[in-house]
């Protein structure tokens, strides 16, 4: 799955476009825990959260995460859109809520990638 | 890579959006450096739990790096409050960190059960009312 692919499937706003739009993602995390997020996602991820601080850019940079999509159309400041532009990663929105975005990317075959499962 | 590269961070305890910048600078050397991408990733994890923890728990410190060919050596340092009990601190979802840091995305007690996880080796020097020292490396072979 695309990048490409989750804005179609999310119905997702595209809030900054710096970055691969193409590039591959094998698996996501929906999680307003960053240490969750460090401990269990692996790489080529996509991010959805409802936190919305530049610890999440930061996070998502340190994992190799490409993608991150803020859902509730919560939508970032100056601050946080400049550092993801900055680390290129791809910043969405979309009006779905974590349980039904996950959801929506499960079905159409996106899986956790988490050790556990 | 000939001799080892060094490099120093002032990492400040009154500004949590910069908390990470010592660690993105570090990731960004070691790629420049043409580390291995799972080595950057461990490095840069294992870092930024400690930069974090730097910065909710003690106010801030220092990080020095030395850059070899064959390791990554991270030393956290702080004058903070010191760890009473370093195991009690070791247990996943155990946290001191106050209620705040929680609405901040940290604070769910994984930061140093993350960082023994991403290196290969982890020690913890500290004191109460003097300060931390966190020591990790993480081998690039």
């Amino acid at each position: 799955m695309t990048v490409n692919d989750i804005i179609r499937i999310l119905e997702a706003d595209v809030i900054s476009d710096v970055g691969d739009m193409d590039s591959e993602v094998h698996t996501a995390c929906g999680s307003d825990m960053m240490s969750d997020v460090l401990a269990f996602v692996k790489d080529q991820s996509v991010l959805l959260t409802g936190l919305v601080n530049p610890q999440v850019v930061r996070t998502a940079d340190m994992m190799e995460i490409r993608c991150i999509v803020f859902v509730r159309n919560k939508t970032p400041d100056e601050s946080i859109l400049e550092l993801a532009q900055e680390r290129e990663i791809v910043l969405l929105k979309t009006r779905f809520r974590m349980f039904t975005a996950c959801g929506l990317l499960y079905s159409n075959g996106l899986r956790g990638g988490c050790e556990l499962e | 890579m000939s001799q080892a590269i060094e490099l120093h961070y002032e990492v400040p305890g009154d500004d949590f959006t910069r908390a990470g910048e010592a660690s993105s600078a570090v990731k960004r050397t070691l790629k420049k450096l043409g580390f291995k991408a799972d080595v950057i990733r461990r490095v840069a994890i294992a870092m930024y739990e400690g930069e974090i923890n730097m910065v909710i728990h003690a106010g801030g410190g220092e990080a020095d790096v030395e850059v070899t060919s064959d390791r990554i050596y991270i030393v956290l340092s702080d004058h903070g409050p010191g760890i009473p009990d370093v195991d009690l601190a070791m247990k996943e979802g155990y946290s001191t960190a106050p209620d705040n840091v929680r609405t901040l995305g940290f604070g769910a007690g994984m930061g140093l059960p993350n960082i023994k996880k991403y290196t290969d080796e982890m020690v913890i020097e500290t004191e109460i009312g003097k300060g931390t020292k966190l020591i990790m490396t993480v081998l690039a072979s």
